[in-house]
């Protein structure tokens, strides 16, 4: 293939995408207009299941298998990189002394803010089918939450509060109980992910059938995910450190070797 | 009539903040300078999303977006500076050697 046709091809390509995106641009309802298909469809389902909250409505309940889709990705992705990140050989812990200066007004503010950001967590998990929030988010405060604490230099403190042997099995238990709620969907109901549970009165604390049990299940995976995928990160900025060559005849490239080979 | 076109303009000047807070991301050259103002720039997505509307988003951008992304990213740069100084002091070693 010379240079003049893959130019030729290029062109070809770039102006049927032009063409296409322009067709697809114009035939598309006015932003912000009043013509919305799957907003009516979906807002009269929510209504049938007396879920305040449109949006967690449709992720946990018209939607269920999407999430699940989603949720497991994510913990895939979380376990790929606690898998890329452990020590590996050559690599070693080290402790990490407490060393550095934080700013009073700093550490006032973590006091301050640590309780805070761990009940607001709690409250969105827990309203995730009543007002705006839910799992996910819920989950994501908590975890940021308790980052909170290295921020306030206090490493030691972080790790304490967080054993981390605790969230990797409360990250695979997630996911676990969101299929679980969802093959009972399929036992009791008529499908997969089906709202089996009576749904109660709109906007009531308890209402919606299954919405808050997955919205718990989801907080569960999200927040032990963030929590081991910045525990991997802060572990490797902060206490692993590559061995010291002490014998200058080893090279690094004879060592790999020793470590594919064992 | 006027509540509509407040509201445009409020999605008008969310809509450009976010436009100037991408260019400064993209413009700032050194990485960990860089974190500090994707951290920003995910704020003012998030005052976008709650602008247009959907609060469930924005709770999670000003979780995601401003803080557990830019805390990863500035991790890594430490790694990567650390893992360098080390080169350097292997190499500096030799040297001496």
């Amino acid at each position: 293939m010379t240079r003049r046709i893959r130019l030729i091809v290029l062109g070809l390509g770039i102006v049927a995408f032009a063409v296409s995106m322009a067709l697809a641009f114009t035939g598309m309802p006015q932003f912000g207009g009043d013509l919305h298909a799957y907003r009516d469809a979906a807002v009269a389902a929510t209504y049938a299941h007396d879920t305040a909250n449109a949006v967690s409505s449709i992720n946990f309940d018209q939607r269920g298998f999407d999430t699940f889709g989603e949720e497991t990705i994510l913990f895939c992705a979380v376990i790929g990189v606690a898998a890329l990140l452990r020590p590996v050989y050559r690599e070693r812990r080290r402790e990490v002394s407490e060393a550095g200066h934080v700013l009073e007004s700093t550490n006032l503010l973590v006091y301050f803010l640590f309780p805070l950001t761990v009940v607001l967590a709690v409250n969105v998990l827990a309203h995730g089918a009543v007002t705006p929030g839910g799992g996910f988010q819920g989950g994501v405060i908590l975890s940021t939450g308790i980052h909170l604490l290295y921020v306030g230099g206090r490493y030691s403190l972080l790790r304490k509060l967080r054993p981390l042997a605790w969230f990797h099995q409360g990250e695979a238990l997630g996911v676990v109980l969101f299929g679980a709620l969802g093959i009972t969907g399929a036992a009791l109901g008529s499908a997969l992910f089906a709202n089996v549970i009576p749904q109660g009165q709109l906007g009531d604390f308890i209402s919606s059938g299954t919405v808050p049990l997955f919205n718990i299940a989801v907080g569960m995976t999200v927040c032990s995910s963030v929590i081991v995928l910045l525990a991997s990160f802060l572990d490797q900025a902060l206490a692993i450190r590559a061995e010291r060559v002490s014998d200058p005849g080893r090279t690094p490239r004879s060592g790999y070797e020793e470590g594919s080979a064992s | 009539m006027n509540d509509g076109v407040l509201s445009n303009l409020l999605i008008g000047v969310s809509l450009t903040l976010v436009l100037v807070g991408a260019a400064a991301v993209v413009f700032s050259h050194h990485p960990s300078k860089q974190a500090v103002v994707l951290s920003g720039y995910g704020l003012l997505l998030t005052i976008l999303f709650v602008v247009l509307q959907a609060p469930d988003v924005a709770l999670s951008q000003v979780a995601i977006g401003t803080a557990v992304v830019p805390l990863i990213v500035v991790l890594a740069i430490r790694k990567v500076s650390d893992i360098r100084a080390e080169h350097r002091g292997i190499t500096d070693g030799q040297e001496e050697k």
